[in-house]
């Protein structure tokens, strides 16, 4: 109804394109840490900034995937967890098993999504019941596996794709490999929601299922995938972990959360519909931006949990409050 | 679609108001079996039933606030943070003085009052999603606790212990206090106007709206409510302890395991329709479990895989026959 | 009985963007009368009541209760000032008791406890007011009645509020004859206790039976207001007023009209019983009935929604008993369905996105977005184009657009996939009137080229107007057929069961 009315100057604002804020944001945090810390305006600053947040950026276009078609995964923590301390366990510190070490974490991580989705989809318990469920259960997994107390550590090459740095190159000095990996992993999850039907039948699940039943789109066939993609995006993120933190069975815990804040930072909408790729790897960033500036200033680690719950909250009703006024 | 609503013939035997009862049945034959098989049966005394609930007191307060939030078609994640908090507030007041009992159980109150009060605001006038709502004060206030303490944190005095230790035989003061509970819990719902405006709130917001009653308050009411009876189920546990501990919430997945023997208990999550007996229900099922599994022999970790899976299971004995769409 | 009104609404106006819902409406209820509001979907009815009950501010004229000024801010403040709306969701809470329904939110009470034995006795009086204590319990389930009895319970609540004001908003939209009989009843009763009633209707046999005034409303303006109970035929012209050849297409001559699409012999589920029905290439079937007589349940059984569990459904030939959707679209079918926001509509996505849905849905899941192979972005927007949406751009989200743009969105969707079958449900609901013609002309378009159309309707003039073949369905079942043209009361019997109509 509101093309007739809409005065022409309004008309042509509405054509440029918007700015998802969470840019501006980034942007004011980081010239902000440089101010605080000049030395972060170097490339062995920033590059060890980006090092340490790609995990959390994967995770978070994981997580994307499961808020745009609508739900949750609470389980991505526990997945990180059981990747860190199966691989531990697995690897038993041969370098020749990476590989299929690797692959099979890729393995349980498709496994656990299709759990999550079939549960969800089948079972039709809320997503966020069924991943915590698989949140508690695989915790207790990685406790039996490891017997309690995880023992080893995790091999060189394993610990390569989140630690390691490609040294001496021009210009930028360092390239961590983990950069590499989000890049790429990153750019595929962009063009997957972005660029690919499958993308919009997210997006059209997550809007109304109802609606996208009728209009012929396989839903359970794409919930299940976005559950799979998610998890798989966890194993990632965990191989990354692993990387530079220790094996223990607390190495997963909070990223859930973690990755939640940081695709609702991004303007995804919660119980599904709108998101995207590149502001959810924003918002994981703006995050991080967020833990190096407290820790600039000296406040304790807890701090951190206290500023992530206020964003939470505070991005959810900032965008409810514009939704409201401008109606998107 | 309206012409599907209706269904050809109308039963008037509803199945889900009878599957607490069914369950709880179920659960206490299981138990039964297993004793008698295990030859255990020294376990099949009426008081040893009642040490088995005694192990769920903590369990059983925060469900009875958990069923006001969720009937309200609301839900709150922040209780075992809160229970934490709580207990290490009145360990430490207390620090050991019995002069201190009563300041330090006045504190716990007020800080459970505080948290439902701001949880509630959030939810109605910011229109925050009310999981994204409390999964975020379940995070500040876990911060705010993780800044002072990381250990056992004051003590607290014999005269307080005898909350969770003291009783009539062996019928404890505590479990006493859950019953007088849940009667209270009962006669509001049923019997105050608050108690029916929160199933009209829960059941069809718009309805109630219409009707005169004013939404927000009946739902930062509910939150209320939810979080006193963490704050008490804090004070059981500090009491049980002898000492506040930071992890003692979210070591008991409070939030979660309240959450399921509410919807095991026959109260829907989109709220409107439940009760407080049907909770009770749910947390006798629910200790009668964790007493199998000790009958059996299961050790602590297969314990947690096992957790996880029947409360998945008991949410979807439930939601697996409805025809709606979830995501 | 004075002739000072109860409620008198003088000169109300009201836009929303793009739309004038009502222009300079005058409207006046007296005690114990009742004043039919009469006019086809989308003239202006509801949103008068909405005025009315406080739910919209008017953008213009008054609003006078008993002599005293009553612009309502909200629709508690109307309640209160005794005006009881009851609408066509009735706002009743299935879990809870009819007592507890009748006195939610204002329940009667001893010091802070509720006395639920008072609640009974009054609850229990009302009900026998009008007769109606023997068919409701107090302590009956909401969940347990059916609709009548239902409405029965929205009635009793406004009786113990004391309205003085009773609005009804198509009350025997869901109720079969006998059930009806008894609605009449309670409003006759209604009457005699004083009460005003606004009766809103598009059917002329609720007009004569009940209405002591009548006004008619067509396209947001008063178009006749009758003192007197006037002739049927005087209404019906003031409803529609307008050449109605040019408003609907012409329906198909006999050489449009070609073999069976789709057949079904014998179907039968749980909501329907011995379904016969052949749907030809270039013919618009339309079905009537009233709600739950299981034309919706019908549709969904073809659309493999609720599929038939008895009986052969074949397509041009071919098995098509559909077990899905999805089945259903790939043998061939498509569906409108009739609540388009809730049903058809991702109203975060653009216009295209929504266009594009069922291509998509149907194209490799890893595939561009671009292109596939039933359609790709350029004909989508030719297709808009074509049809004539509205919007700024095709990025813009749908949810701006008006209901009309969005519909046509929607049968985009389905043109994409040039199915052999296409069932529509409500097509023209919640869609201005000018809009409207252009539904009927694409329906109309799509027949010509060889498409086999069902289309269900509440809206008996369209049904009659639009399709070239009527059928009637009561109860789950086919009972009767009618041509093009056939006479409003003919269906309406057939309809309401008050005589068998050979097919």
């Amino acid at each position: 109804m509101t093309e007739q009315t809409l005065p022409q100057a309004d008309r042509r604002k509405r054509q440029l394109p918007q700015i998802n804020p969470v840019y501006f944001v980034l942007a004011a945090l980081i010239i902000a840490i440089i101010v605080m810390n000049p030395a972060f305006a170097e490339p062995i600053g920033y590059m060890n900034f980006l090092k340490r947040a790609a995990p959390l950026a994967i995770l978070a276009a994981g997580q994307l995937y499961v808020i745009v078609s609508g739900g949750f995964d609470l389980s991505v923590g526990s997945v990180i967890t059981l990747v860190v301390v199966g691989s531990s366990i697995l690897s038993n510190n041969d370098p020749n098993s990476t590989w299929w070490v690797i692959a099979t974490m890729f393995a349980i991580g498709a496994g656990v999504g299709l759990i999550n989705g079939l549960v969800v989809c089948y079972l039709k318990v809320p997503s966020l019941i069924a991943t915590l469920g698989m949140m508690i259960t695989l915790n207790g997994v990685a406790f039996m596996w490891s017997g309690g107390s995880p023992r080893g550590y995790l091999t060189d090459q394993f610990r390569f794709f989140g630690r390691f740095n490609i040294p001496d190159l021009p210009l930028i000095r360092i390239l961590p490999v983990a950069l590499i990996v989000l890049i790429v992993l990153g750019f595929a999850l962009y063009w997957l929601m972005h660029r690919t039907n499958l993308g919009r039948m997210i997006h059209a699940i997550g809007d109304n299922p109802r609606a996208a039943n009728l209009a012929g789109v396989p839903v359970n066939r794409v919930r299940i995938l976005a559950f799979m993609i998610s998890s798989l995006s966890a194993v990632a993120a965990g191989i990354m972990l692993g990387g530079f933190a220790g094996v223990s069975t607390d190495v997963g815990t909070g990223y859930e959360l973690q990755a939640i804040t940081a695709a609702v930072l991004g303007g995804a909408q919660l119980l599904g519909g709108r998101g995207s790729v590149p502001a959810a790897i924003a918002g994981a960033l703006t995050l991080n931006a967020i833990f190096t500036l407290l820790n600039f200033l000296g406040l304790p680690q807890p701090i951190r949990q206290v500023v992530q719950g206020l964003i939470l909250i505070a991005a959810v009703a900032v965008a409810m409050q514009r939704r409201k006024h401008t109606g998107r | 679609m309206t012409d599907l609503t209706a269904p050809p013939s109308r039963y008037t035997f509803r199945f889900d108001r009878w599957a607490p009862a069914l369950l709880l049945a179920i659960a206490l034959l299981a138990y039964v079996v297993i004793a008698l098989y295990t030859g255990q049966s020294q376990y099949l005394t009426v008081d040893n039933l009642i040490s088995v609930l005694g192990r769920s007191i903590a369990l059983g307060i925060t469900a009875v606030g958990q069923t006001f939030a969720i009937l309200v078609a609301s839900i709150d994640l922040s209780v075992a943070s809160l229970i934490s908090a709580v207990s290490v507030l009145t360990s430490v007041i207390m620090n050991g003085n019995p002069a201190m009992v009563i300041p330090a159980v006045a504190a716990a109150l007020a800080l459970g009052l505080v948290v439902g009060l701001i949880n509630g605001l959030i939810i109605t006038r910011l229109e925050v999603n009310p999981l994204i709502a409390t999964l975020g004060m379940s995070l500040i206030i876990q911060g705010c606790l993780s800044a002072f303490v990381s250990n056992f944190a004051g003590s607290v005095p014999p005269e307080f212990q005898v909350f969770a230790y003291g009783g009539f035989g062996s019928l404890s003061y505590s479990l006493i206090f859950l019953a007088i509970l849940a009667v209270a819990a009962w006669f509001v719902l049923r019997h105050t106007r608050f108690g029916s405006d929160i199933y009209a709130v829960g059941g069809n917001k718009d309805a109630a709206r219409v009707a005169g009653i004013k939404t927000a308050r009946v739902t930062i009411g509910a939150h209320i409510l939810c979080s006193l009876c963490a704050a008490m189920a804090g004070l059981y546990l500090a009491s049980r302890l002898r000492s506040g501990a930071p992890w003692i919430g979210n070591d008991g997945v409070y939030d979660l395991e309240s959450i399921a023997v509410v919807v095991i208990g026959g109260t829907i999550l989109a709220g409107g329709r439940g009760g407080i007996w049907g909770t009770m229900a749910g947390v006798i099922i629910f200790s009668l479990i964790d007493s199998i599994f000790n009958l059996a022999g299961v050790d602590a970790f297969a314990k947690q895989v096992l957790r996880g899976i029947i409360i998945v299971a008991a949410v979807a004995f439930y939601a697996v026959r409805s025809k709606r769409l979830v995501a | 009985m004075s002739d000072t009104p109860v409620i008198a609404m003088a000169h109300i106006s009201k836009s929303f963007p793009g739309v004038r819902a009502l222009n300079d409406v005058s409207f006046a209820c007296h005690a114990g009368q009742v004043h039919a509001l009469v006019g086809e979907n989308g003239a202006g009815k509801s949103t008068l009541i909405k005025i009315l009950s406080g739910v919209y501010r008017p953008d213009a004229g008054n609003i006078v209760l008993n002599g005293a000024n009553a612009n309502f801010k909200h629709p508690v403040e109307s309640l209160r000032a005794g005006i009881s709306v009851i609408y066509q969701e009735f706002s009743l809470l299935p879990e809870r008791t009819v007592a507890q329904n009748i006195f939610l939110g204002r329940e009667p009470r001893k010091g802070v406890v509720l006395d639920h034995a008072a609640m009974r006795a009054e609850t229990r009086r009302v009900l026998d007011l009008f007769g109606a204590g023997t068919r409701v319990s107090p302590d009956a389930l909401v969940a347990d009645l059916d609709v009548a009895t239902q409405q029965m319970v929205e009635i009793a609540k406004a009786i113990s509020l004391d309205a003085r004001v009773v609005v009804m908003d198509e009350p025997t939209a869901a109720l079969n004859e006998a059930e009806c009989e008894v609605l009449f009843a309670t409003v006759d009763k209604l009457r005699e206790r004083g009460t005003a009633i606004i009766y809103i209707t598009h059917r002329m046999r609720e007009v004569t039976r009940l209405a002591d005034r009548v006004t008619v409303l067509k396209d947001g303006e008063v178009a006749a207001h009758f003192e007197t109970p006037p002739a049927p035929d005087a209404i019906v012209r003031a409803m529609v007023g307008r050449d109605i050849a040019d408003y609907y297409a012409p329906p198909a001559t006999q050489a449009e009209i070609g073999a069976p699409v789709l057949t079904v012999r014998n179907g039968g589920n749980a909501f329907l019983h011995h379904i016969d029905l052949d749907l030809r290439a270039g013919e618009i079937v339309g079905f009537a009935g009233i709600q739950g007589a299981g034309r919706v349940a019908l549709a969904m059984a073809l659309f493999g929604q609720v599929p038939f569990t008895t009986g052969t459904v074949t397509l041009n030939g071919a098995n098509a008993a559909f077990a899905n959707p999805r089945d259903a679209i790939r043998g061939g079918v498509g569906l409108l369905p009739g609540d388009r926001k809730a049903e058809a509509l991702v109203l975060m996505q653009s216009v295209r996105d929504n266009g594009l849905l069922t291509a998509r849905a149907f194209a490799p899941l890893v595939g561009t977005q671009k292109s596939n192979a039933h359609a790709s972005l350029t004909s989508m927007d030719a297709l808009l184009d074509q049809m004539q949406v509205k919007a700024t751009s095709y990025e813009q989200d749908i949810k701006f657009l008006s209901g009309g743009n969005q519909q046509k969105a929607v049968l985009a969707r389905w043109l994409a996939l040039k199915p052999k079958v296409l069932i529509f449900i409500e097509p023209t609901r919640g869609i201005d009137v000018n809009a409207k013609a252009g539904i009927y002309h694409l329906m109309r378009d799509l027949a010509r080229a060889g498409t086999a159309i069902m289309m269900i309707s509440s809206d008996l003039p369209e049904v009659i107007g639009a399709a070239d073949r009527i059928l009637v369905m009561r109860a789950g079942s086919i009972v009767a057929q009618f041509p093009h043209g056939a006479a409003e009361t003919d269906i309406m019997l057939a309809a309401t069961g008050e005589t068998e109509v050979a097919a």
